[in-house]
């Protein structure tokens, strides 16, 4: 049963191929077993018909150890119990029969998917068989062609090698024909020769016989003989004359050569001051640029050195130098700057290429004079434009005074007046802060002062209670006078309240200018003296005093700041005094 | 802006160098005066005279009869004074004035020799062996110099002479296969020979015999026509078979460039001035009948002018026949104006038309093409203005200003065939072949 999975298995595939085949089972169950009728082996076909009567009531028992037989060659377990010896298990049976029909299935599943791959890979054999035949059509067509081509091709070999032949003739014909031409012009020549001196022989028997013969008729009748045209007298030929003729000639000629240096000296001072200009404009043109490239060779630093000295040599005596050296030194100088003014002029090209591509990455490739030549054309457009944007406002103000000039006017007005009182305003609050500080530092001074003497009425107190209960008679006259002194000095105990006092009196002013940075201070203090007023609750005497600062405080407040602290201060003192 | 005056019946005709004065001849000579044509002189001669030439000086006029191999001179100043050279039995077949004016140079036939005949001392020079070619004497023009051309031995050779005393200065042979001609510099110290046109070749020798340069443009091809020095003896130009001028530099004697002559003209910096003729149109409310004689050859004579056409143009090309000798192609006419600045040069195988270049920028600055086969053309002495002759009875005027037609007046066809300038450029000859006429060019008046 194991060997059979493993070889089922790969026939099925997959499950789900299963299942849909199960569906389609499901939905057309007649077809599928008509199918089954039809696609059953011949065999099996036989073996159905046989089957009706394969089983009958007499035969039930050896058809079914025949088909134990069967089941167990094909590898199932005997479909008989084996404990009861020859009984018929009727369940291993049943699993028998639907081990079977699931075998059935499988292999019915099995030759469908077998049918379809046949059914398909006929179709493919079909088209393969197209297309071969297809091939074969086109492969003989392209055969007939290459044939045709080569035919051609071999015709055309053909006619070039005849074009190559008559070619080949035809220079031969033109070397033919040049030599028959040469020939002929020698020939030529050689005759023209002969019959020149044949002529010229002529000429001379003609000459001969024309001259030597006494001719009479040749003659010259002149009445009288005329003066020459410039009135000298004709001279003799002597060796002088024709000493003086050439010495004449090489005077003409040397005029001659002389008028012409004139003109080339005229020419090249012409040229030279151009020269000179261009150098110069070069040199104006690139004086960042010069600097460079001697920074960059540093071992033609001694070179460039000399340059200048010869730019400087030539700027003396340029003109007046005009000899070997001097023209090569300048020619190299000239040469120099024309291949840094080219150089530039590149760079420049490169540049604006560069800035065309706009290329970032490239940018930091720039040479640092580049970049700041750039950067100082940039500041250059910057401050251009803002010098537009400026006038371009004050047109636009200008303008819109222009619009609607009343309401701006006074709205103008609005904000002067608003201004004016804010200023006002802030002069007030700067004095009332003024005044405050002052008073502030009075009114520490005299808390100070009054903690002081309190202390010193305490202990005066202290000694005089002591006094009292210790004597029982005791000068009141004298306490009294006593105890605003001890007031008036100073007492370490009170100082923490007063400074929260000042701390406290300050808010009002605060509050009122908004202006200032401790406003958001204003409540911790006053919780913080709270809680500090709350705490030596027990103690009466502080708690008082504390109390009495902050309703003196309220009420001061709106008041008045200009009054001394003094006045408050003494006020205060006898309020205090008062209970 | 021009007169014309004309006269019958002359056959030569004769433009003194200095003083104005013109002189026609027929049988006898006439002098008369160029301003106003008066006869001043007549002297008869012993034949038809074939050539006359006014002596540097204008005291002197040679007349030639070559049938006869006599020379004539008369005296402007005394009529009694002749004198008569005869060549006798060697011939005549050219004569010429040196430039002092006193002596005659006479090339007998066959170039056997030339005889300097002098006019002072009676005495005579011969020179032998001079070469019969078109250009075969030449004078500097300070008149210090002659150059003569001579073959010997089937050789090449230049003889430079000292004119003063006729001795021979210089004597060498030049590297030519047939030397066709030669020409001096203005200046006087570069002497110019070319080739005949079988090969082209031109030799640049100084006044002492050195070989300065020699220039060949192409080999095998017919080869220089036409040659032309500058006024200022800078350039050098050369016409040649090919449709092309070369123009040579005075300094390396090398080629500065090469004008063509195409048939078809491109360019829009050149201006072609196309001659249009046209019949007059009459009203026929103005014929009267008998025709008054003027109305009548108004009738038949047309009227032209010029048109300024668009480029490209296409000139009127003739395609030459290549198996004639001497064919019609090739620039064969070229002068420089004055001023050095403008060169005037024709095509033979495009002959109606005239190219007037601009040295300074070396292009093509116009072109004038005619109605008929241009004749001949020349420049004022004294300022860039061209005067064209076609064979008609009109004389064509170019200067850089533009271009007008100058008709000559009268009766019947005044063929003009050749112009000559007078040297103050105030007036110009006018040739047909048996009438002579004056144009006379007032100055220009702006409006």
């Amino acid at each position: 049963m194991g060997d059979w999975r493993t070889i089922t298995v790969p026939l099925l595939s997959s499950d789900s191929k299963t299942t849909f085949t199960y569906t389609s089972e499901r939905k057309s169950p007649a077809s599928m077993s008509s199918e089954v009728l039809r696609l059953s082996l011949p065999s099996s076909k036989n073996m159905h018909s046989f089957f009706s009567a394969f089983c009958t009531e007499d035969n039930i028992e050896q058809s079914i150890s025949y088909i134990d037989r069967e089941l167990t060659t094909l590898g199932f377990p005997s479909i008989y119990a084996e404990s009861k010896g020859k009984e018929l298990d009727l369940v291993s049976m049943v699993n028998r029969m639907n081990e079977l029909l699931v075998l059935q299935h499988k292999n019915l599943r099995a030759q469908e998917e077998i049918e379809v791959q046949h059914r398909k890979l006929g179709s493919d054999m079909d088209h393969l068989q197209n297309c071969y035949s297809k091939l074969k059509e086109q492969l003989e067509l392209s055969k007939r062609e290459i044939v045709g081509l080569q035919e051609r091709d071999r015709q055309l070999q053909t006619k070039n090698r005849n074009l190559h032949q008559l070619l080949k003739n035809e220079k031969d014909e033109v070397q033919k024909l040049q030599n028959v031409i040469s020939s002929r012009a020698t020939q030529y020549n050689h005759d023209m020769k002969r019959k020149e001196r044949e002529y010229n022989k002529l000429k001379e028997r003609l000459h001969q016989l024309v001259m030597n013969k006494k001719d009479k008729k040749l003659a010259m009748e002149v009445l009288n003989y005329v003066g020459r045209a410039d009135g000298k007298r004709g001279a003799w030929r002597t060796d002088k004359t024709e000493a003086r003729n050439e010495e004449e000639m090489y005077k003409v000629l040397l005029s001659d050569y002389e008028q012409r240096q004139k003109q080339l000296l005229l020419e090249n001072t012409e040229l030279k001051k151009v020269l000179q200009q261009m150098k110069k404009d070069i040199i104006s043109l690139l004086p960042p640029q010069k600097q460079k490239p001697k920074e960059r060779s540093e071992d033609g630093l001694v070179l460039s050195d000399q340059e200048e000295d010869i730019g400087e040599l030539n700027k003396e005596n340029m003109w007046e130098l005009s000899c070997e050296t001097v023209r090569e030194q300048l020619t190299n100088s000239i040469r120099k700057q024309w291949r840094m003014l080219k150089n530039h002029v590149e760079k420049l090209d490169n540049q604006v290429s560069r800035g065309h591509s706009g290329a970032l990455n490239e940018k930091d490739v720039i040479s640092r004079e580049d970049h700041e030549l750039e950067t100082g054309k940039l500041e250059l457009e910057i401050q251009q434009c803002k010098e537009m944007i400026r006038t371009q406002q004050q047109l636009l103000q200008q303008q819109l005074t222009c619009d609607d000039d009343t309401t701006l006017l006074l709205q103008d007005c609005y904000l002067l007046e608003e201004r004016e009182r804010l200023q006002e305003e802030w002069r007030l609050f700067r004095e009332q802060k003024k005044n405050f500080e002052k008073e502030r530092k009075s009114f520490t001074e005299a808390a100070i002062r009054l903690g002081l003497e309190r202390k010193a009425f305490e202990e005066d107190r202290g000694a005089w209670l002591k006094h009292q209960f210790l004597s029982m008679t005791a000068d009141c006259k004298s306490e009294n006078v006593t105890t605003p002194s001890a007031l008036l000095k100073n007492s370490d105990t009170d100082l923490r309240l007063v400074r929260s006092a000042s701390q406290q009196r300050r808010p009002p002013s605060a509050l009122s200018s908004t202006l200032s940075p401790e406003p958001c201070q204003i409540p911790q203090c006053i919780t913080q003296n709270s809680v500090a007023s709350e705490k030596p609750a027990g103690d009466g005497m502080p708690n008082l005093w504390v109390r009495n600062d902050d309703k003196e405080e309220t009420e001061e407040c709106p008041k008045s700041w200009e009054d001394s602290g003094l006045g408050t201060l003494c006020r205060n003192l006898q309020m205090e005094q008062l209970p | 802006t021009a007169g014309t005056t004309t006269s019958r019946g002359s056959s030569v005709l004769c433009l003194s160098p200095v003083p104005p004065q013109a002189s026609c001849v027929q049988h006898r000579l006439v002098v008369r005066d160029a301003s106003s044509l008066q006869i001043l002189q007549l002297y008869s001669c012993v034949d038809q005279i074939q050539y006359i030439e006014w002596s540097s000086d204008s005291l002197f006029i040679l007349c030639a009869m070559y049938k006869r191999g006599i020379v004539q001179v008369w005296s402007l100043e005394q009529s009694e004074w002749h004198c008569k050279i005869d060549e006798g039995s060697a011939g005549l077949v050219a004569s010429c004035w040196s430039p002092d004016g006193r002596h005659i140079l006479n090339t007998t036939e066959f170039h056997l020799r030339i005889t300097v005949w002098s006019l002072c001392t009676k005495s005579v020079s011969y020179i032998k062996y001079p070469k019969a070619c078109q250009q075969g004497v030449a004078f500097t023009k300070d008149g210090r110099y002659m150059a003569v051309a001579e073959r010997r031995d089937c050789k090449d050779f230049i003889s430079i002479f000292v004119c003063r005393n006729w001795q021979l200065l210089r004597h060498f042979d030049t590297e030519t296969q047939d030397l066709f001609g030669i020409e001096w510099a203005p200046n006087g110290c570069v002497l110019a020979a070319w080739d005949s046109c079988l090969e082209y070749k031109v030799l640049l020798y100084s006044l002492d015999g050195r070989l300065l340069s020699s220039y060949r443009a192409y080999e095998w091809p017919l080869g220089i026509k036409s040659i032309a020095w500058s006024p200022s003896s800078q350039f050098l130009a050369i016409g040649s078979f090919d449709e092309k001028v070369r123009i040579l530099n005075h300094v390396t004697w090398k080629k500065i460039t090469e004008l063509e002559h195409p048939a078809v003209i491109t360019s829009k910096n050149t201006i072609v001035y196309k001659e249009v003729e046209k019949s007059p149109t009459l009203d026929p409310e103005r014929l009267s009948f008998p025709p008054t004689r003027a109305l009548a050859s108004s009738l038949f004579s047309t009227q032209s002018k010029y048109d300024i056409c668009q480029v490209p143009v296409s000139l009127h090309y003739i395609k030459p026949v290549a198996d004639k000798p001497n064919p019609k192609v090739g620039v064969g006419m070229l002068a420089f104006s004055a001023d050095n600045c403008f060169l005037a040069t024709k095509n033979d195988n495009i002959p109606n038309a005239v190219w007037i270049w601009d040295i300074r920028k070396l292009k093509l600055a116009v072109v004038l093409e005619q109605l008929y086969t241009v004749q001949g053309f020349q420049w004022d002495p004294c300022q860039p203005r061209l005067a064209v002759c076609t064979g008609s009875s009109r004389v064509y005027l170019w200067s850089p200003a533009g271009c007008v037609v100058v008709k000559v007046p009268g009766e019947g066809d005044f063929q003009i065939m050749s112009l000559s300038w007078h040297f103050s450029g105030d007036s110009m000859l006018l040739l047909s072949k048996d009438h002579f006429c004056v144009c006379y060019l007032e100055r220009e008046e702006v409006k």
